[in-house]
Order: structure tokens, then C-alpha cells, then sequence
């Protein structure tokens, strides 16, 4: 349940306020900070990617004109009334099943009463007391073991709109506007136990959190769009104690990244208040990214009555088993059962599997390719993760865009292994590959960078390169070994990479030990 | 008889008959509402361009040869709580004012379908909240027995149109008695249907588990008439209930013979005016010599229905109501600095001081720490008011009340007493906390002569039995025919009140100290008949 500031919260007047630690964590927070430990928990928000918003039927699409995507009902005029999406519901279940929550049979929505200019009804139809699922768990991987985080709850809600301060900031403006787009987009709320004990922790569980979801192909999880939003709550304890502190809210927390640089930067700065004896005080603070600081937002004396009560426009949700049954039948392998599988099939190192499956599809393609390929799965695996990871980032370009298909990439690997072309040459094809879309033997034919396999021409090349170049020539026959690169390197060239070097070694050796 | 004076089955059943055409009849309404309405003010909005345009396609329908459909050109009137598409929708409050909504409420829609012809939007108390249209925010509306009484609300402007044939037939919304307790003050038949049979999408919600919309008519046939026109469930609204389309007119059986009709001893207590009390006594031993047996039934938690009824309604109100804030449509505070202020501003002024009460009432009661001892509490007892008719109904067919413990009440008599006020609904809001159906059809004259509703609740979805005995009851008496008569409409005030009755009072005529017939006059009106 995203909270909102209160139109008039002005943080930047109380951005100074509040003692923080060095921006470094110098020595001293150092010190101090190993005698803590945090405890975290962490709140997530997932927009789900459903044609129609969770109780209308307008689209949930990202960027439109303002307000293009709405209706009398997303409006909150007077009079509509909400119906469910079932897909949504759909959705819930499945994400609700693969984070190992029990599937609540009886559920039901609720009013959560606030005001604010981007909720048309000023309330948000969420779920308070009877929840989609509780009590499941997400088994994360850290530091070579494995974490179980618990899930609290998962919930689904409704999406608010969006201001657009004039200014950009609510107190620079003389006016504000509202756009209604994402209001009603459907949420599905994910709550951790605070069961994280470190900034990095945090960061494994989004991480592994955000695979699961991609692989469910229930949203799209992009930070930048919002359709992925975290808030997280980290109290400080001593080590060992079983006593917990008081949690601090944070907000504002756009990437992964922030997430895990603000709650080192609030572990930090807890540890010191507790190290100098002092009391942390309930509060929610705001992650300002560009002082890399958090700020005080607003201090939680009490909590925040939002007088939930059913939501008498729509009747309780029955999930009865078959329904649950049907969904679960859905599920996909899970990014955790697969990384085992890839470990124990495949043969690969642990630091591979877990890359090649953060992904649902990047999974996909390199089991494809392992698939056309036969051979080493490792081989396939160093060029997904080596030349292909570097062109798709170098390039901007996801994984269901990029135009080598896996059976491509599986033909030059086996173009590798019968000498086709050199190992060195194959990054060439592959570029050309990534760009054309190719197959490797058009690419390997259109540019002659077949290996040259007739020894007798590779041999007049290796001549006429030590005529060229007699000083180092003599260099090497003088016992300088070193100096033999050079001359394969000038092969090489000559040949524009179509040699094998190991032959051309052999070659240039064969000749200067017996000149 | 003139043609505004006729019920909707009379006047649809001429149009078929092309006796009369469809502009012809809405311009006789119009008329009417253009001689009276100034006196009566049932109307915040007429929309006479509009039906006349509808009433025109309707004769170019018929001259076309095409069937004459169940509302053919019959006019209507709408609670102005209903949303009409191009139509200004305001719910009598100033912070709607301008509001004119892009889509037709299900109800709205459906009558249109049917071939009525939507004449206007009639007042009511603010938001729905009240019993005689007092509290609307506009003006108030006059009751057409006498025009110095209230016509009773919150449906007070639909009750008082179809009283003063100024409208065939309304539409009026029901959440703890809107629709019967008008009805019964003004002498007309209101119907609220069983929670979940007509569609709620439109209406402007007050309190959503408790809303639902009725007709008000001249006599019960209409009541069925319209009904069977609205009722149906509607993929718009998920708590309206799939079941198959009934004939509510097939079962008009003017027959009561062997049915089994409790009498609740919780209604009859203290508080209700002597004259209501002749009325009533004297229907139900209409009743009886119809061939009905009556039953003393126990609806035990009666007396917590209304402490119930005002912590649930007011909770969901105070939600319902957040979203008139100035932002996106109807009033807004001028000058505001800054977003709060203006929504507070706003509110502050755009809210009578009902709604206010009840905002503040419901807020109050969903508050962490008070929710379990107010707004839970008030759901148990609710459970515990449904368990006690699902008993009485193990027995009985229907049961029989008064619609209200009084006659309707002179202007100002209650306004500064809330609690007072909130009693004139002692016996119609169980039928919204259990949901059930429940008809208030005119059952004699009682204090000065105004008009007496006698109430009959039925099971869930059986509107069938309810209307089977209010058409019985009906088609033995002639209350229902007598018409109040408007006079001296220039004059204004209560000086032009003054009932008459048109047809003659049955033999269940309440005869008790203040039970008059319509013949007897109020306020120094004369006789007409």
C-alpha cells in the first residue's frame, strides 16, 4: 500500500535536519556499524501487465497521452461502480503460488480511505484483512548460500494517477495537473517478513523477486516505468540481540541500486544514533539520489488511519480449488528449480547458471542453443554470457530482440570446432550476426573469413612475412621467443584473421629454428 | 380524465392503441409540470427538449409500424441521484451543480429502452440523507396534500411528481425508506426491490450495501409494470444478482385468500401518530375480510435497527462521499492557495449540513479503535435483524407495518432535530439491512386528512407476493384513485393546500379519531369531488 506524502510534507525544507553519517561510512561508522546488524523488510509493488485495468476495462498501457486511458469507472464519477478483472485475480493467484503462499479460498476487497488529488474516489479499493496469499517464501542466494525470505502477504490493489506539478515539485507550482492513466492499472503488493540482514541481501531478494515475476510473465518489472516500486523498512539492532529497533519507512527508492545504497546509507546512519546511546525515532525518510542522503519525510508518531472497511461494491472473492489447480498448472519452471537444473545438467559453474536464469528468456535461448549445438554447454555459455551479454548491452537490445537465433549461434560454434573458422574470427561473424540477423555461413562467405586450411599458401604467407621483417626474425632465432607474436600477429593481418594461429606458429617456428 | 392523470399502463395502453400519440402525451405532462410545479417544485431539472425529441422518434417508431414497447411513450421522472447522460445529475447538492454525467445509469438506460420518455430530474434531500426533502440543497419540494408540508424524502420530488401527475411514473432511490416513506406522505406506491435486483451503476452511491432504486407510481400494476422493466442483472454491477427476468404483472392476482400475513408487534409500539394507527388497523382488517390470516409475529432486534442503519450508512457515506473534492468535476472552492485547501474549502462548502453530520458520523465510526465497536458491531446486529424475518418468514407470507409513524410533518417541524427526523424511517430501514423487498401502497388518510402507506415486506426476490397482496388490497379499496388538488398556485405557500379526493374511500377507510377520508380537507382547502 504505496503512502503518500501529504500535500503539504515539504521534505526539501527538512532536508537538513537530522543527523547522518559521513557520505563515506568513515572508520568510525565502520566500528560501529559491525556491532549492528539491520533488520530489513521490504515492500513491493508490481503493476501487472493485463490488457484492462483491474476493475474496468480500459487498457493498462504505459506512456499514453494523459488521461487517453480512461473511463467513467477508472474516473470515480459519480455513480460507477468497480468489476473485477478476473485476469488480474488470475495473476495474483499464479504469482501468489509461485512465491509458495497459501491461496486464500475466501478473500475480499477493502476501502482504504485518503485523500489525494490522484485518487478519483479517495479511496483505493486494496485488501486489508483477507489477503490473495500469505505465508509463502522466496529462497535467495547470498554469498554462495542460500537466504529463505519469507512472504508476509500478497495482495492485489488499485494503481493511483499521477500529478504533474507544474514545476516538478508540489511547493515550486502554482498548479498541478492530474493524469488518470494509471489509475485503476492493477498492483499486486508483495510484503516481505523482515527477514533480510543486509543491504546486498535486499538486493539478491529484489533481484530474485523480479526474475520470479518476469518468469510468470505477470509484469514487466521495469523500475524506470514504474511498474516495479519497493519501499523498504530497516530497523537496527545490536548483533545477537533478539530485541528489535524501531523501523524507519524509506521511500523514493528507484532502482535496485538506490535500494541498496539507501539502506547501507540508514544502516549507517541507525548504527551511529545507537552507538552514541541514543534512540532512532519513528519516521518515514525519502532517498535523495542525488546527495546519495535520506532525508526525514515525516515522523510516525502514531499510524496512519486509513479507516479500511469491505468494500460493499463488490462481493468476496471466491477461489475455490480447481481454480487454484488450473493456475498452478500454468506455473513455469522457476528461476531457482532451473538454476539447480543448469548446475547439475548442463555442468555449468554456479556464477553461469545463476546469470543464464535470472532471465526467463535469456534461459530459453541458451537452451536452445545448447540444444542445436550438442557440444560443450560451457562453450555456449561463455558466448552468451561473453560476446552476446556485451553486444545486447553495448546496443540497448533485450533478448526477445536480438536477431541471432539460437540455432545461428549453435551452427558457428560447430564452425569453431571443425575449423571453419578460428575462434577469433567467430567474434567477427558473430557481430555481423548481431547486426544482420545472418546466418554464420552467408556472413563467413560474403567476407571470406574462411580459415585458410591449404597449408602450402598458409606457408608462403608465413615466408613472406619473415622476409619482411629479417630483424625480428633474427630476434627469435637468438632465442627472443617472445618476439614470435609479433610475427603472427603480422600473419594474421595479412591474412585478415583467416589463419589459425596455432598452425602459424607451428609454421614460423618450423622455419626459424632450422634457419 | 385528462391524459397526465392516467397511470402508465392506461396511457402506454392508448398510445398502442394510437389514441393518443407520444409527443401529445408528453407535451400534456409538460404542461402540467409548467401549471404546477412552481407550487409543488418537485422538478430541480425538466429536460423538455430532450423528451420532446424522444417523445417525436417515439410516434416516427410507432408510425413506422414498429410494436409498441412496455413504456411506450410514458413519462417519467428520474431522482436526480441517477446519472443521465447530457442531463444534468446533481443529487440536489451544490457541489454536483454543473455536473452533467457522460453515461446513463443502467435504470436510465433501460426505461429508455423500454419506450419511456425521461421528462426530468426531480429534487430530494442532499445525497439522499433525510426524510423530507428538506435537506435539499436547492429548495424544498411540497407535499401536493398540503403545500405546507414536506412530501417526506429522501425521494420527495419523485413522490410529490407522481402525486401531482406531474409524472406518469419516478424512479426514486431506496436506502432506508427514500422510496416508501415519500410515497406513503404523498400518497402514491413506492416499491423498494430486493438488494441486488436492479442495477445500482448510476446511482450515485450513498450507502452501497443498503442503496437500491424503486419505482413510484399511482397504483401497483405500474409498480410491476416498472419493475419488470428495470430489474435484471447487470455485468455493470457486481452485487446485482443473476436470476431469471420474472412477469411481475402475471402475478397480480387480487387474491389473498389463505395467505399468511404477520403482523409485527415491534411496529406497532410507541411514537406512531393515532391516525396512522386507525389507517393501518383499519387495512389490515381489509386484509382479513379479503380472506388473508394474519399472524403476531417478533422481530426482536427491531429496536436496534435504527442505531444499525446509522452507523452503517453514514460509515459508507463518509466514503462515498470523498470523492466530491473539486477536482475533477462539480464545485470547487475559488482561490485556493494550495490543493488541501481547496479540497477542504470545498467540501465545507459545497455540503449541507446533513451530509456533513453524516460524513463526520462515519468517519468517526471507521476510525481505528471505534471500527470493531461501531461499524463491525453494526454488521453483526444486521445479521441478527435478517435472522429475525428469515424467521417470521418461515411463517408468513409477507408481513404488514405502516410505512411511517406519521403523517407528513409541517416545514421545519423536524429540521432541528436530527434524531426526531431519523425516526420517521423506524419502519422501513430493516428492509434495507436485511435487503428484502418492501412495498408502501396507500391505506387511508390520517392527520388532516394527508395520506397513510401501509407497508408489505416479502422474502428475498419475492416481489411477486408483496405486489400480489398490495394489488389485492388495492383493487378492494380506492385510496390510490384519490388525488390531492392544487390550487391557487399563484398564491404560493401553504394557502393553496388542499386534498380531494376523486374516487370514493373504501370500506377500509380508517375510521379512528383522525382517520378521515380524502374528502376531509387540510388546511382550509376545500373539497373538490
Amino acid at each position: 500500500m504505496p503512502e503518500r506524502a501529504k500535500v503539504s510534507t515539504a521534505w526539501a525544507a527538512e532536508a537538513a535536519g537530522g543527523p547522518g553519517p559521513a557520505q563515506d561510512g568513515g572508520a568510525g561508522a565502520v566500528a560501529c556499524a559491525s556491532e549492528f546488524e539491520p533488520v530489513i523488510g521490504l515492500e513491493v509493488h508490481v503493476e501487472l501487465s493485463t490488457k484492462s485495468k483491474l476493475f474496468c476495462g480500459c487498457q493498462a498501457a504505459f506512456n499514453a497521452p494523459p488521461n487517453s486511458h480512461t473511463c467513467p469507472v477508472c474516473l470515480g464519477l459519480p455513480g460507477v461502480l468497480p468489476v473485477l478483472n478476473r485476469k488480474a485475480v488470475e495473476f495474483g493467484i499464479k504469482t501468489a503460488l509461485a512465491l509458495n503462499c497459501e491461496v486464500a479460498s475466501f478473500s475480499k476487497f477493502d476501502r482504504k480511505n485518503y485523500f489525494y488529488p490522484d485518487l478519483p474516489k479517495n479511496y483505493q479499493i486494496s485488501q486489508y484483512d483477507l489477503p490473495l496469499g500469505t505465508n509463502g517464501y522466496v529462497d535467495v542466494s547470498v554469498d554462495g548460500g542460500m537466504r529463505r525470505v519469507r512472504i508476509k502477504r500478497v495482495h492485489l490493489e488499485e494503481d493511483a494517477g499521477k500529478s504533474v506539478h507544474e514545476s516538478g515539485t508540489i511547493t515550486g507550482s502554482s498548479f498541478s495537473l492530474e493524469d488518470y492513466n494509471r489509475t485503476g492499472v492493477p498492483l499486486l503488493e508483495i510484503v516481505s517478513e523482515p527477514d533480510l540482514r543486509s543491504p546486498e541481501e535486499a538486493y539478491a531478494y529484489l533481484s530474485m523477486l523480479r526474475s520470479i515475476l518476469r518468469y510468470l510473465d505477470v509484469s514487466d518489472c521495469k523500475m524506470e516505468e514504474g511498474s516495479l516500486r519497493c519501499d523498504a523498512n530497516i530497523s537496527v539492532k545490536p548483533k545477537g540481540s533478539s530485541a528489535l529497533g524501531t523501523p524507519i519507512e524509506l521511500k523514493n527508492l528507484n532502482s535496485f541500486r538506490a535500494v541498496e545504497k539507501a539502506l547501507a546509507y540508514e544502516f549507517r546512519r541507525q548504527a551511529e544514533i545507537l552507538a552514541r546511546g541514543e534512540r532512532v525515532t519513528r519516521e518515514t525518510r525519502h532517498w535523495d539520489e542525488s546527495r546519495q542522503v535520506t532525508v526525514l519525510m515525516r515522523r510516525k508518531e502514531e499510524a496512519d488511519d486509513y479507516r479500511y472497511f469491505p468494500e460493499p461494491d463488490l462481493v468476496p472473492l471466491e477461489i475455490d480449488e480447481a481454480w487454484v489447480a488450473e493456475v498452478r498448472s500454468t506455473l513455469p519452471e522457476l528461476p531457482g528449480v532451473r538454476h539447480e537444473r543448469f548446475i547439475r545438467e548442463y555442468g555449468l559453474p554456479a556464477y553461469d547458471a545463476a546469470i543464464l536464469t535470472e532471465s526467463k528468456d535469456l534461459a530459453d535461448y541458451f537452451e536452445a542453443a545448447v540444444a542445436a549445438y550438442g557440444g560443450d554447454a560451457k562453450a555456449v555459455s561463455n558466448w552468451v554470457m561473453g560476446e552476446l551479454a556485451r553486444l545486447m548491452n553495448a546496443t540497448g537490445t533485450d533478448i526477445r530482440d536480438v536477431r541471432v537465433a539460437p540455432t545461428a549461434l549453435a551452427a558457428m560454434l560447430k564452425m569453431i570446432d571443425d575449423g571453419t573458422i578460428s575462434g577469433k574470427i567467430a567474434k567477427t561473424v558473430f557481430e555481423e550476426m548481431f547486426a544482420t540477423g545472418k546466418e554464420p555461413r552467408q556472413v563467413v562467405a560474403e567476407k571470406g573469413l574462411v580459415q585458410i586450411a591449404d597449408e602450402g599458401e598458409l606457408a608462403r604467407i608465413v615466408d613472406e612475412v619473415i622476409a619482411e621483417n629479417r630483424d625480428v626474425a633474427d630476434e627469435v632465432r637468438a632465442g627472443k621467443d617472445r618476439a614470435i607474436t609479433f610475427l603472427v600477429g603480422q600473419v594474421m593481418k595479412k591474412t585478415r584473421g583467416r589463419a589459425n594461429p596455432q598452425a602459424v606458429n607451428r609454421l614460423l617456428r618450423e622455419r626459424l629454428s632450422s634457419g | 380524465m385528462r391524459l397526465y392523470e392516467l397511470t402508465a399502463h392506461e396511457l402506454k395502453e392508448k398510445i398502442e392503441r394510437r389514441e393518443v400519440g407520444v409527443e401529445q402525451a408528453v407535451r400534456a405532462l409538460l404542461d402540467r409540470i409548467a401549471e404546477v410545479d412552481e407550487a409543488v417544485r418537485a422538478y430541480v431539472t425538466v429536460a423538455r427538449e430532450q423528451a420532446l425529441a424522444k417523445a417525436r422518434a417515439a410516434d416516427e417508431r410507432l408510425a413506422r409500424g414498429e410494436p409498441a414497447r412496455p413504456l411506450e411513450g410514458v413519462p417519467v421522472a428520474i431522482k436526480d441521484n441517477m446519472c443521465t447522460r447530457g442531463v444534468e445529475t446533481t443529487c440536489s447538492s451544490k457541489i454536483l451543480k454543473g455536473f452533467v454525467p457522460p453515461y446513463d445509469a443502467t435504470v436510465v438506460e433501460l426505461l429508455e429502452r423500454a419506450g419511456a420518455i425521461i421528462v426530468g430530474k426531480t429534487n430530494m434531500d442532499e445525497f439522499a440523507m433525510g426524510s423530507s426533502t428538506e435537506n435539499s440543497g436547492f429548495f424544498p419540494t411540497r407535499n401536493p396534500w398540503d403545500l405546507g408540508r414536506v412530501p417526506g424524502g429522501s425521494s420527495g420530488g419523485s413522490a410529490a411528481a407522481v402525486a401531482s401527475d406531474e409524472a406518469v411514473a419516478a424512479l426514486g432511490s431506496d436506502t432506508g425508506g427514500s422510496v416508501r416513506q415519500p410515497a406513503a406522505l404523498c400518497g402514491v406506491v413506492g416499491l423498494k426491490p430486493t438488494y441486488g435486483l436492479v442495477s445500482r451503476y448510476g446511482l450515485v452511491a450513498f450507502a452501497s450495501s443498503l442503496d437500491q432504486i424503486g419505482p413510484i407510481t399511482k397504483d401497483v400494476r405500474d409498480g410491476a409494470l416498472v419493475l419488470g422493466v428495470i430489474a435484471g442483472h447487470d455485468p455493470r454491477d457486481s452485487t446485482s444478482v443473476p436470476r431469471k427476468r420474472c412477469d411481475y404483472l402475471k402475478g397480480l392476482v387480487p387474491d389473498v385468500r389463505g395467505m399468511r400475513i404477520g403482523v409485527p408487534k415491534e411496529y406497532f409500539g410507541e411514537g406512531m401518530a393515532p391516525g396512522v394507527r386507525a389507517a393501518v388497523g383499519a387495512a389490515l382488517k381489509t386484509l382479513q375480510d379479503m380472506g388473508a390470516i394474519l399472524a403476531d409475529v417478533s422481530l426482536p432486534h427491531s429496536e436496534y435497527a435504527l442505531a444499525t442503519y446509522y452507523i452503517v450508512a453514514p460509515a459508507e457515506a463518509s466514503s462515498n462521499l470523498a470523492r466530491y473534492d473539486g477536482v475533477r468535476y462539480g464545485y470547487r472552492a475559488p482561490g485556493c492557495p494550495d490543493s488541501v485547501t481547496m479540497m477542504t474549502q470545498t467540501r465545507s462548502e459545497g455540503f449541507g449540513a446533513e451530509v456533513k453530520r453524516r460524513i463526520m458520523l462515519g468517519t468517526y465510526t471507521l476510525s481505528a479503535g471505534y471500527y470493531e465497536a461501531y461499524y463491525l458491531k453494526a454488521l453483526k446486529v444486521r445479521t441478527l435483524i435478517t435472522r429475525d424475518f428469515d424467521r417470521a418468514f418461515e411463517k408468513c407470507d409477507c408481513l404488514v407495518s405502516p410505512t411511517s409513524p406519521t403523517v407528513a410533518f409541517r416545514f421545519g417541524e423536524k429540521m432541528d432535530d436530527p434524531l426526531a427526523m431519523y425516526l420517521s424511517d423506524i419502519y422501513t430501514v430493516t428492509a434495507n439491512l436485511a435487503g428484502i423487498p418492501a412495498v408502501s401502497i396507500p391505506c387511508g388518510f390520517g392527520e388532516d386528512g394527508m395520506p397513510v402507506g401501509l407497508q408489505i415486506l416479502g422474502k428475498h426476490y419475492d416481489e411477486a407476493t408483496v405486489l400480489r397482496v398490495a394489488y389485492a388490497f388495492e383493487q378492494a379499496t380506492d385510496f390510490h384513485k384519490a388525488k390531492p388538488v392544487l390550487r391557487d398556485a399563484g398564491a404560493g405557500g401553504a394557502a393553496m393546500g388542499g386534498a380531494a379526493a376523486r374516487g370514493a374511500a373504501a370500506s377500509g377507510d380508517g375510521s379512528g379519531e383522525a382517520g378521515g377520508g380524502p374528502t376531509r380537507k387540510a388546511a382550509g382547502g376545500e373539497a373538490d369531488a
